[in-house]
């Protein structure tokens, strides 16, 4: 009893005390696990395999790097996974707006509730689960195909499906249906963050917009977006580093072509190249790097 | 067209014209049948406590809020259902409302913006209104880093660069302290007159009400008790609640007064209060309970039968004790009648 109240009174005049205890396990975690590993693997990357031993060879080399800008079938990969990743982010933000706009204005209480757990619920459920689910809705025999037929617009399907690059044999196996699976997977993240901002946009500063003469149009695009761009663009981190960074996705869903998850699952593993390994999961964070410098150049955090 | 002709011809046509206005969010009545004319340059203030409906009714007229029932006419223009973009209004909101993300030449200027003005003249302009709030300069400043004074400034050029023919100030000055508080009723007071621009503020601070206004409309319940200039609204309250929320006052059953019945209110102000017990018309006599010295002035709370009154009179030593019988006098004519609230 006097010992708990003792440390009480300390704690409660040491107020730093306490902080630096409540804080010392979080930043060793961060900063021992996540940013010792981080920096681990991008060491890595500027290692290299000895091609006879298969051993790493721990002096620095760029030929990971090399190895990887090199192989026109490697640069596909980071082109082709990029631009998964930028139309991903474009569709999650083009369908989740409207609904975090819908769900931020004009919604209260239970509705809200009601809302926010539609937004939540498909995170409740396996990922694989999921990811499998839309296999078999997109499956050549799926109830994608079943509904167009039953429609009569079977052709309109086989003609999407006969677009090249997009298309393929069928639905799961083209890279539209990996598009459709990732937008599904991914909309949450997109949405909540935007709910988020828009939340915090004072309704007193739509009503002055209005009241200066804006009609709703220009309060949109002068008032309502500029403040609301953060959120969307922390919306658009989560879906674009997680649509790089998959590697189940590109192997349920879609063509054979690899993706960079999915290059560094197979280098790291089957192949025992750690350094391309590293090099490749360095792409992401340098890409990631560099779009977030865009978006800061565009403006997106002078609202904060 | 027809709508216009509709219109019955005044002398001198309203800015504002209110018929039985209504506006009930569910079951609330925030504003129930409220009718009034405010002519062009007119400072009118909407005074009343929270809840009393003034704050909606001057968003009805913005155009933030829908009447249930009734008709808002804006020089003489039907605007009941316009939208608050296509009035010639413009407000400084309680808040200020000013856009974060912007500079305050940029808010200043949004107005402007929005219908297309091109940028050096915007500029141009939103300087001079910088001028006329007296914050020349600091145009490049971001509201963040203004000070509430500033802030509230800046709302009131935004507001005013479209020369709009009718301003709405609700509670601008609010967030202020006392000090800025004078100064800005001085100011905003000595700009209405400059610009000839109708002002409608609403408060509920009474004295800010009273010291600017022409006119005052006292709301409560949704309902308008009492509209008035400030000097009759002070010295011929109509009803009980005017005569306690403007100023103070002492409300006296007739019967107590030896009066035939009904209601009257007595100023504090109006007392005249005196050691030992007389009776006699126009007087009382009761117990002291309490003084407070308050500089200038000195109140006393009198013990008078059932009732409690208050005399207010101008400090000087007279060497009453809590606890002595004292006599309380007016001259016969500070009674003002009450007649009861609708």
């Amino acid at each position: 009893m006097t010992l708990r109240r003792r440390l009480s009174d300390v704690l409660y005049v040491r107020p730093l005390l306490l902080l630096s205890l409540l804080l010392i396990p979080p930043l060793l975690w961060l900063g021992i696990i996540y940013l010792g590993s981080l920096f681990n693997l991008m060491l890595y990357s500027f290692y290299s395999l000895n091609d006879f031993t298969g051993q790493v060879e721990y002096r620095f080399s760029l030929s990971a790097f090399q190895q990887l800008f090199s192989s026109s079938a490697n640069v596909d990969i980071v082109v082709r996974t990029t631009l998964m990743a930028l139309v991903v982010t474009l569709a999650c933000i083009a369908i989740g707006f409207p609904i975090a706009y819908y769900i931020a204005f004009y919604t209260k209480g239970n509705a809200r509730t009601f809302w926010y757990l539609m937004v939540l619920l498909p995170l409740w459920s396996s990922y694989l689960i999921k990811v499998y689910a839309w296999r078999l809705i997109l499956a050549g025999e799926g109830v994608v195909s079943w509904f167009f037929n039953l429609l009569g617009l079977g052709w309109l399907l086989q003609g999407i499906l006969s677009v090249p690059v997009v298309g393929g044999p069928s639905l799961s196996n083209s890279y539209l249906g990996m598009f459709l699976v990732f937008t599904y997977i991914w909309l949450p993240y997109m949405i909540l963050p935007i709910i988020t901002a828009l939340e915090r946009v004072p309704k007193s500063l739509i009503q002055a917009s209005s009241d200066l003469g804006a009609r709703p149009g220009q309060t949109f695009r002068k008032i309502i977006w500029p403040l609301v761009i953060p959120g969307v663009a922390a919306g658009s981190i989560f879906t674009f580093s997680l649509t790089l960074g998959d590697y189940i996705i590109p192997q349920v869903v879609g063509q054979p072509g690899f993706f960079i998850g999915q290059m560094v699952y197979v280098q790291q593993g089957t192949a025992g190249n750690l350094p391309l390994a590293a090099a490749f999961s360095v792409v992401p964070v340098v890409i990631i790097a560099i779009y977030l410098l865009i978006v800061r150049r565009m403006g997106a955090f002078n609202a904060l | 067209m027809v709508q216009m002709l509709k219109e019955p011809k005044t002398s001198v046509q309203a800015a504002v014209v209110l018929r039985e206005v209504s506006c009930y969010f569910g079951p609330v009545k925030a504003v129930d049948g409220v009718d009034l004319e405010i002519l062009p340059g007119e400072f009118f203030s909407m005074l009343g406590p929270s809840g009393s409906g003034k704050t909606t009714c001057l968003r009805l007229i913005g155009g933030f809020e829908q009447p249930t029932s009734g008709q808002i006419v804006l020089f003489g223009q039907d605007a009941s259902r316009l939208p608050p973009y296509a009035r010639d209004v413009n407000t400084v909101f309680q808040d200020y409302a000013l856009f974060p993300h912007m500079n305050v030449r940029d808010n200043v200027a949004y107005a402007l913006m929005v219908r297309g003005v091109p940028r050096p003249e915007r500029h141009r302009r939103a300087e001079e209104m910088l001028e006329l709030v007296k914050l020349a300069g600091l145009g490049d400043r971001r509201p963040g880093q203004l000070s509430g004074g500033q802030r509230q400034r800046v709302a009131l050029a935004r507001a005013l660069i479209n020369r709009p023919r009718l301003l709405l100030l609700d509670e601008p000055l609010g967030a202020l302290d006392l000090k800025l508080r004078e100064e800005m009723q001085i100011e905003l007071k000595a700009l209405q007159r400059q610009l000839g621009i109708t002002f409608i503020y609403v408060t509920h601070d009474q004295g800010e009400a009273l010291s600017m206004s022409d006119r005052v409309a006292v709301f409560n319940h949704g309902r308008i008790e009492q509209l008035d200039t400030p000097k009759q609204l002070y010295e011929y309250p109509q009803t009980e609640f005017v005569a306690r929320f403007v100023g103070s006052a002492n409300v006296l059953e007739g019967r107590l007064l030896g009066l035939e019945g009904g209601r009257y209110a007595l100023r504090p102000e109006r007392i005249a209060i005196q050691p030992g017990s007389q009776t006699g018309p126009n007087r009382l006599s009761g117990t002291l309970l309490d003084i407070h010295y308050l500089g200038a002035q000195t109140r006393y709370e009198v013990q008078v039968g059932e009732e409690r009154l208050t005399a207010v009179t101008p400090s000087e030593e007279q060497g009453l004790q809590i606890g002595s019988a004292v006599t309380l006098s007016w001259e016969s004519g500070s009674l003002r009648p009450l007649r009861e609230a609708v």
